[in-house]
């Protein structure tokens, strides 16, 4: 407990973007810790199966896991520069002396004191209330990935799953690859809130996408044996006769909210952004919070893709190193930030265009 | 776009950008089939474009683009059913034989079949329209995305976008 770790960059999370950054600044000689909370590396890519989308650069046409195998390859040509902790969560943040501590296990702590930190923590998964919600069989869509697609356990025989953004369309298109029916993905918006492909290729399954409908009630009395759901007007008001529907699991699949509570712990300015799904840090372009020493990356600063988190992984990694004063690709900015920029010019990027005018700042003067 | 409340739910409803077909002369005397694309929400995604080795589907000017397809120069390789993230391309031969079309499209369910064996044939809302019988496959990327080419009914090429395989 008593030594004090010392990092140029402490990276927590090693997730998409985390390790984004990790790859990036580790080639420009920075010394990097990541804490990792979970028992490996890769954060939600290793439970993608699917095939990713945007460019080449992004590695789209690439399923998900291959892609965090090519980024821990990346960081395996600058090793020396990375140190990574799994199973190792940040528990806090000390103002006063700029002390982060980490618990490693459950039992063990240390102290680690980074020049800067980056916080790539990812989202947590947002829950819906109706009766019976605690019954086993009740998942988030992301537990059922990690069952299904990291562990190889189906979690039943028929799904209920509710929320068509992109995660409830993958995960069902999974579900299905795994022998596991679908009975229906209800949603309560008039249209799908994914990408039209991932609803077209399990439309074409023959699974049913209740498009205003809702989940009431889950039924059984130990384990999940079935679902209430029911229709909604334009009011989202139940409308129309409750229906009874044959499952044995209910996946939820109702959006996420960005986990990023050490940087309210350092004191940076936070705001409520609806299209960023949840608080956030205000930031300014490369991705560096109202804390000097403070940057965020991926769902951490706001509900998006993985595509995206990649690259801002790569532009805080890039800024960090600057800020520390080594020598990095000044053009690196430019292209990242293109990148990025045309992922987000499309009909599905125009909440996070809307969100980010909100949440981004040009400039923190001299702050 | 005809029968919005459909559409929106993921089944496409009418031709539109993003969702063509290829000119009919040509598509009835090509041999090795035309791609028909079905991507016609501006999505940030381009390797069905990357992966075409003939530039039959056209460089995209912004990555949000609907694909647009130089049929001219399509060659029905199905390098992009196989790439396609979104399972979104399909590749259609007329010339398979007098009755028959060749249909070539992405698989990535279990059980698999083998050749000479009969499929289901789905249309877009998953019901059954038609037997099939699958006369090839392939892995392109050897990245577990098969294509089957499947021969059907020359009359359900327009319906026909999935197969279930039942052993």
């Amino acid at each position: 407990m008593s030594e004090i770790k010392k990092t140029d960059i402490l990276i927590v999370g090693g997730g998409a973007a985390g390790l984004s950054a990790a790859a990036e600044a580790a080639s420009y000689g920075a010394k990097i810790t990541v804490l990792e909370s979970d028992l490996h590396l890769g954060g939600q890519l290793v439970k993608q199966t699917h095939k990713f989308f945007g460019s080449k650069d992004e590695h789209a046409g690439t399923r998900g896991y291959k892609i965090a195998d090519i980024i821990l390859k990346e960081i395996e040509d600058n090793k020396e520069n990375v140190e990574v902790h799994t199973n190792t969560a940040a528990v806090g943040f000390y103002k006063n002396d700029g002390i982060v501590t980490a618990m490693s296990g459950e039992e063990s702590y240390f102290k680690l004191q980074p020049k800067k930190i980056l916080m790539a923590t990812g989202a947590q998964e947002r829950i819906i209330p109706f009766p019976n919600n605690d019954l086993p069989g009740v998942y988030g869509a992301g537990a059922v990935q990690t069952l299904m697609n990291v562990y190889g356990v189906v979690p039943g025989k028929k799904v209920l799953m509710v929320g068509a953004g992109n995660i409830g369309l993958i995960v069902s298109y999974q579900l299905m690859q795994a022998g596991v029916e679908i009975a229906a993905v209800l949603e309560a918006l008039p249209k799908i809130g994914g990408y039209w492909v991932h609803a077209a290729k399990i439309r074409r399954l023959g699974v049913p996408i209740l498009l205003r409908h809702t989940i009431k009630a889950a039924l059984g009395k130990d384990v999940v044996e079935g679902a209430v759901i029911q229709e909604l007007n334009d009011k989202f008001q139940l409308i129309g006769e409750p229906k009874k529907i044959d499952c044995d699991v209910i996946c939820l699949a109702v959006g996420l909210t960005p986990t990023n509570e050490m940087l309210w712990q350092a004191g940076c300015e936070m705001k409520f952004v609806s299209q960023l799904c949840g608080h956030v840090p205000v930031r300014d372009a490369k991705l560096r919070t109202s804390h000097p020493d403070f940057w965020v990356a991926g769902d951490a600063a706001g509900i998006e893709e993985a595509s995206a988190a990649m690259i801002e992984g790569r532009i805080a990694g890039l800024a960090m190193s600057e800020a520390l004063g080594l020598k990095i690709q000044q053009e690196n900015y430019g292209i990242y930030q293109e990148r990025l920029d045309s992922l987000r010019r499309g009909e599905a990027g125009e909440k996070i265009r809307c969100g980010l005018g909100m949440a981004q700042i040009t400039d923190w003067g001299n702050k | 776009m005809k029968n919005e409340k459909l559409y929106n739910s993921g089944v496409l409803t009418e031709l539109c950008k993003g969702a063509v077909l290829p000119p009919k002369e040509l598509w009835e005397n090509k041999k090795g089939g035309l791609v028909i694309i079905e991507c016609p929400q501006r999505i940030p995604c381009n390797p069905c474009h990357t992966s075409c080795p003939t530039g039959a589907v056209v460089e995209f000017k912004d990555i949000n683009d609907q694909p647009e397809i130089d049929y001219e120069k399509c060659t029905g390789c199905g390098m992009c059913v196989a790439k396609c993230p979104g399972l979104a391309c399909f590749v259609i031969d007329l010339t398979f034989s007098e009755d028959k079309a060749l249909l070539k499209l992405p698989y990535e369910l279990t059980p698999m079949p083998e050749k000479k064996d009969k499929v289901w044939c789905l249309n877009r809302v998953g019901e059954v329209v038609t037997e099939g019988t699958v006369e090839n496959i392939t892995e392109p990327f050897k990245d577990s995305t098969k294509v089957l080419h499947v021969s059907i009914d020359k009359s359900f090429v327009d319906q026909v976008r999935s197969v279930r395989v039942v052993k």
